[in-house]
Formats: C-alpha cells, structure tokens, sequence
C-alpha cells in the first residue's frame, strides 16, 4: 500500500467517522500496517535500528482498526495497565500528545516498551480484533503504536519532566539503573525524596545499555530516558559497585538511606558444563553483548578499544530473545555463517516471533532439535568444532515444553571459529554475600512479598534478580510496586518523627 | 566522578605508579582485591588492575603496572593532575589472612606490586616472612626497599644475574621447602607462567599455595564470565570466586591460552596509539615494548 493510499483509506474513514457511519466491519477491512523495516541484507551489514516505525497515516489506520470495546480486554493482558484503549483513540484522532500523556500515567519508558515488549503474549494476545481472525499477528499492533507517540514525543524535542513533590529529606537508595530501577527512581523521585542511583558500570542503562543491541533499541533512547532522571533530581553515582564499594548495611547505617531497592539484574550467565567451554572463542552471551555494544567493540581500532573475535562461522546456543541478539550480532560483526543451535523445536523456543523472523530474514541458520556436547579446541586452544548430538521431543516438562530427549549415537560435528552461549542467567551472588539477613531462594534470588519486599526492613528488590529471569515490562512493574510501597514506608516514618518532634 | 593523578613515578622502562584520588576505593580495600578503569567512558577498554595500596587519609590509592598494549601506554602517558574518568571497586574476595606461621612471599616482575599489601598484613598477622622477588634485571626489580622492611628474610634473584643471585625464584623457593621448618604457606602473584612452576615446586612439598590470578575481565562483577579458569576441572570466576586461589587446583596452561585471546588485536591497538602519538610529536622517546600479551 502507497502512502498516498493510505491517506486516502484514511480521509474516508475519517469521513464516515463524521457521519457517525463508521462500523466494526470497516474497522475490520482495514489492512493490517506492516512495520517499515531496512532490508535484511542491508541492515545485517549495519547496526543502525531495524525497524524504522510507522509513518502519522500508518499509525492513525492501525490506530482505526482497534473497536474500542467496552471491557478493554488488552488493558488486562498488560502488566503496568496502560489504558490501552484511550491511548489508541487519540492517536486516531490525531491527538498524539494526548496519547503520549495517557500512557505515561501508567508506563515511564513507551519507547523501550513500545520496542522490546512481548505484545503477542501481552496486551496484543488479549486483543478482540485478533481473535476475531484467529490470529495474534493480526491483533492491533499496540506496542507499534505505543512506539511511534513515543518516538513522536521525543521528536517534539520538549522535555517531559515529571512534577516533583515538596522535598521530604527522606533519602533513597536504588542499587543498579536497568528499566525496573529508572521506574523506582523516577517514582520516589515524585514523591519528593532525595533518589541515588547507585551503578556498577561507566554507563546507566543497564541490560538496556550492555544487553540489547543498538539495531534493537537505539542507545539514545535510554540515554534520554536517563537524562530525565537527572533532571528530576536523581543522583547517578557510576562505577560503584554495592557490596564492595558500600554495603547495603553502611548505605542505611552510615551514609543516611532510609530505603533501599535493589534492581541488579540476573547477571551470573550459566554455562552447559560441557568440556571445552573454557576454550578461546567461546563466550558467554553476556560477554559478547557487553563488549559488542556497551563497549561499541564493532568499532575496534575505529573509537572503541574493545576486542571481539571476528569469528567466520559461529554458533549460537540457546532460543531467546538474548540468543537472536548474539546471532544477529555476529552477523553485524561479519560472521558468514552463524548457526542457531536449540535442543527443541522453533515452537518451544521462548523467543518473540518477531525476532526470530527478523534473524531468519538476516540469514541467521536455525538448527533444532540439536545441541552442543562438547567444544573441540585446536592446538591453540582456540575453538574448532563442536560435537552436537540431536534430540527428540518427549513429555511436557513442568513448564509445560515438551522435554528434549538425546537420541543416542547421533553425534556429528560443525566446523566452527566462536560459540556464544545463551541459555540463561543465575542469581549475581554479590548483593547475597555481602547482605546478611537477606533470605534468598535455592537459586540465590531475592525473596519478595507482594510489595516487592525483602527479608531486610526498608529494603525492595525488583526484576531479574528477584524474577530468574524476566522482561523489561515486568522489572517495570516490580519497580512501581516497590516505589509504592516505599512511599508509604517512608510518608509513615516521616509522620512517625514529626510526631517524636 | 572522575580521578584525578596525584603523584606518578617511573619505576622502570614499562613499569609506572600513580596515586590517584579514589576516596570510597581507598577506604573499603583490603589486600588482594583490584579495580577495573576506563580512561576515557567512550572509547576505552576495561582493564583490571590490582590495588598496591591505599591512603585512606588522602583517599587515594596506588596503582603500578606495566607498559604493553594501547591502554597502559596510554595510562603511562598520563601526567599528574589529569584525571581517569571511571575506575570501579574494589573487586574480588579479599587475601584470606591468619597467622599460619612461616609464609613465603613470591613476587615477580610487577606481581611485587599487589603482593605487598598482603606480605605487609600478614607481617601484622604474626606471621614469619620470607620474601623472594624476582626479575628479568636489575633494572626490572620494584620494590625491595619496602619488602626489606617487612620481611624476616629477603632474597632478590634476577634472571640475567646483574643483580642478586642468578636464577629463577622456583629455586630459592625450592630450597627453603627443603628446610628443616618449612614453610607453612606460600603466596605467589606474577607471571602466569612463573606462579604455574612455583606451584609445581611447592606441590612436591605440600606447602599450600594461593596465587593471584589477572584475567581478561569486563565488567568485574560476575557478568561476563570472560574471566573464568578451571579449578579443579571446574569454571571459576576470577572476579567474583577468586582473584586468589589454591594454585595447586589451577589449569595454568588453559589460562595461559585464554590470556592470548586478543593478542593480535591488542598489537594492533598499541602500533595504532604509537603511530597517532608520533603524528601528533607526543612520542619523543620511543620504547621497545614487552612483546607479551600479560598484563600483572
């Protein structure tokens, strides 16, 4: 569809809007607004973004096709409660201010959301115009739309800095800057507390900054998210790390915190424990991430001092979203051959559709129902090869994913220059070593009631590091519900001391 | 929060020291732990280097290393008053201390530099110590003063002989196992390969032996796993499980391997900071560099 007839679609729309004749069955025959997006053979060559975002018509047609039910049912499916159905509404009428201000009631960053949220399982999974088609890629395309007012606010060039609460004196500590932090500082930050943002790295951002790549979730858009909180008044202290700089004990004892949320992400990368996984070229997703995109190692020797292997052949372990990134890296890192190795089939693999697609249209190779045994090193030690066997698909596990089983004697091997394992995070032990009385789980994460409290008076913990492993919506919202708990936790000391005074 | 250079020495050719300001650092280290730095926050590379001691009153501390791939030439090339932009910690587990008795010290080459901090506070745990420093020459050799004055017993060996006896510290490490008392527990921090024959020596007396060990590291905190070594046929983190560790259970020769991960890259890093610093007529005196691909 040309723009110029997509205006057209959208003028009689608009028309027969006017004339109060426009109905679901119109609604309906609008076309479904595929995203712009560079060529995947040009764009594996880049690391600019991917996805280029709806042009006003687009958004405005995808915006027409949501019937605005009366229960919302989308709402429900969206873990921070963004009032989904006005926000869409306005953008139909062309009020994409008032859209932008409807969802920051409810979500801090639309621009990361709006790009890296699952909607297929959220929101979009919920949606009635999708299950009118039996099929979720023809839901409304929410998180589109959430992405193009918020890229449309950022273009407008005003700074929306939230108001602030008359200063309480009450001092705020938030461990870590990754999305769940920003939100729980932001949102003490309102209620007129003096915030820190303690981060371990030279940058804020966290898995944001370190973790998605560029082409993915453009850096500027956190770097702005970030100069927001600045603004508002949030200190961010970089290169400290808690646990070894101060303990969380000293913040609240010696340095004045009378809160604390820990946000520090999941950050232990687990490994297969099979032979030859100490070899040269061999990194965990983490590592190649880090260096790929915090320290801008696609630049090397051109404004970055960081190393990576330019590997030739590689491949990548795993089937989530973090395992698509390191594919799609690699290509941008010129790999001619990188191979997705996964135990299951592409059904099982938790990783969004869309990124999956977006890797398969690179060239990305997916080899299922296979997985590595064993690194072979050459004299070096540098990697040659992997042995994989291949697996079969047997029972439903207790997650409900049918089980691999390895089919015996089926073991070949893949010529191979790196291999980038990406099957998960465990608990970072840092915060755990060095905080007593802080209850962990058996897997070393923080244990939380339902107001994201911890074990430790005055202490919150939200995200991966309480979830395992989780999204940048659900850090989000543990964030939020931390915040809210710790508005009150401190609105009740401050009316405790006024009442001592 | 940048750092800035309070005072910088030459110690030899490519070995320098810097006390720069790092209050927090300075006042929360204990012996055996390091720090992370990035000169610059957008184009430098993360290197660890580990703390040869602190002043808590001037909240600085000191930092030695030596000379050998782009970013310590280039944090050679640092004048006092200018500033690092981020250095993190401290990092790693602390030197486990007791009083186990007689302890040997070893250091090599700039492994004299972390080692201190831990002789010095096992001097104050009551132990009896023998230190052994070793050098390529004489030239090479840091630290003896400050050793002499915490050691019950010094021995300097060289490896060209111009200074101290000609050899190699496994041998006077050697002999003194072979002592009537011998020594209760050995500390070793230098060259990987110099700790990995050390620990061969020590083995065959079954002294307990911890080495420090410097890895490539990233973050330092237990994120990127670039920094594991095999212990005990098991992966380790460096920065979160170690930097000390039984050296007896250390696959040296693995680590060995990993450390050259990037040694083309880093040769192509430094040969391109040479070549901008002689443009820019930075470069007046030209030094040969180390051609290893370690950084202690």
């Amino acid at each position: 569809m040309t723009e110029q007839k997509r205006q057209q679609l959208l003028d009689e729309l608009l028309e027969k809007q006017k004339q109060g004749q426009l109905k679901p069955a119109d609604r309906f025959a609008i076309p479904c607004q595929a995203m712009p997006q560079q060529d995947a053979m040009e764009r594996r060559n880049n690391v600019e973004e991917v996805t280029t975002g709806y042009s006003e018509t687009q958004a405005r047609l995808e915006a027409f096709r949501c019937l605005g039910c009366k229960t919302a049912p989308c709402v429900a499916g969206c873990p921070v409660r963004i009032n989904i159905k006005d926000f869409i509404t306005a953008i139909a009428d062309g009020e994409f201010a008032k859209a932008l201000g409807i969802i920051k009631e409810n979500s801090l960053l639309p621009a990361v959301c709006g790009r890296v949220c699952p909607q297929e399982v959220q929101c979009q999974e919920k949606c009635t115009v999708g299950l009118k088609f039996k099929d979720v890629n023809k839901a409304v395309s929410i998180g589109r739309l959430e992405r193009f007012v918020a890229d449309w606010g950022a273009e407008q060039n005003e700074k929306d800095v939230p108001k602030i609460a008359a200063k309480t004196k009450m001092k705020v500590a938030i461990i870590g800057s990754g999305p769940g932090s920003i939100v729980a500082a932001a949102d003490t930050a309102r209620a007129g507390h003096d915030v820190t943002v303690f981060e371990a790295f030279h940058k804020p951002g966290g898995v944001m900054v370190y973790g998605i790549p560029e082409f993915r979730l453009p850096k500027k858009i956190v770097q702005k998210e970030i100069d927001v909180l600045e603004e508002m008044g949030v200190k961010i202290i970089r290169n400290f790390i808690v646990g070894r700089t101060r303990t969380i004990e000293q913040l609240m004892s010696e340095d004045g915190f009378d809160a604390v949320y820990i946000g520090v992400g999941a950050g232990l990368p687990s490994f297969m424990g099979i032979q030859g996984e100490s070899l040269v070229g061999v990194y965990s997703a983490n590592e190649y991430l880090t260096r790929a995109n915090l320290m801008k190692a696609y630049k090397f020797g051109n404004g970055s001092d960081t190393p990576i292997i330019r590997a030739k052949k590689i491949a990548v372990v795993g089937g989530g979203n973090v395992a698509m990134d390191c594919a799609r890296m690699a290509l941008r890192l010129g790999a001619e051959k990188v191979y997705l190795l996964y135990r299951r089939t592409e059904k099982e693999m938790p990783a969004r559709v869309e990124e999956v697609h977006h890797a398969k249209e690179e060239g990305v190779e997916f080899h299922t129902l296979q997985s590595p045994q064993k690194i072979i090193g050459d004299e070096n030690s540098c990697v040659k090869a992997v042995e994989c066997i291949k697996y079969q698909l047997g029972e439903p596990d207790e997650s409900g994913r049918r089980r691999p089983v390895a089919i015996e004697n089926s073991e070949f091997t893949i010529d191979l220059d790196a291999v980038i394992i990406a099957i998960g995070n465990g608990a970072n032990p840092l915060i755990g070593q060095t905080t007593p009385n802080l209850k962990l789980n058996k897997w070393g994460n923080i244990i939380v009631d339902e107001n994201c409290k911890t074990s430790i008076d005055g202490v919150w913990a939200g995200g991966d590091i309480v979830l395992g492993s989780a999204t940048v919506i659900l850090a989000m919202g543990q964030g939020r519900a931390a915040a809210v708990a710790i508005n009150k936790y401190l609105s009740e000391k401050l009316s405790e001391r006024s009442g001592d005074n | 929060m940048s750092h800035k250079i309070i005072s910088r020495e030459q110690l030899s050719e490519n070995v320098f020291a810097i006390d720069v300001t790092a209050e927090l650092i300075a006042s929360a280290a204990k012996p055996g732990q390091f720090i992370i730095l990035a000169i610059n926050s957008e184009y430098s590379e993360r290197i660890p280097l580990t703390i040869a001691g602190c002043d808590t009153e001037k909240g600085t501390i000191r930092l030695i290393w030596q000379r050998l791939g782009k970013t310590t030439a280039e944090l050679a090339d640092l004048k006092v008053g200018e500033t690092i932009e981020n250095i993190a910690g401290p990092l790693g587990k602390p030197t486990h201390l007791e009083n186990f008795g007689l302890v040997v010290c070893v250091g090599g080459g700039i492994g004299n530099a972390p080692l201190l901090p831990i002789a010095t506070a096992l001097k104050k745990q009551g132990n009896k110590i023998i230190s052994i420093l070793g050098a390529r020459n004489k030239e090479l050799l840091i630290l003896e003063k400050e050793f002499a004055a915490i050691s019950d017993e010094l021995i300097v060996t060289t490896d060209d002989g111009s200074y101290g006896r000609k050899a190699l510290v496994t041998e006077p490490l050697k002999e003194i196992c072979q002592r009537k008392q011998k020594p209760d527990k050995v500390f070793v921090i230098g060259p990987t390969i110099m700790m990995k024959f050390c620990c061969e020596v020590t083995r065959q007396f079954a002294v307990p032996t911890d080495v420090s060990l410097n890895t490539i590291m990233v973050d330092g905190t237990g994120m990127c796993g670039g920094c594991r070594v095999e212990i005990d046929g098991k992966p380790k983190f460096v920065c979160v499980d170690g930097p000390e560790f039984d050296g007896h259970k250390v696959n040296f020769d693995l680590m060995l391997k990993r450390l050259n991960a990037y040694k083309n890259n880093e040769q192509k890093a430094l040969e391109q900071y040479k070549n901008h610093k002689c443009k820019i007529g930075l470069d007046k005196k030209k030094s040969p560099d180390s051609n290893g691909g370690e950084i202690i």
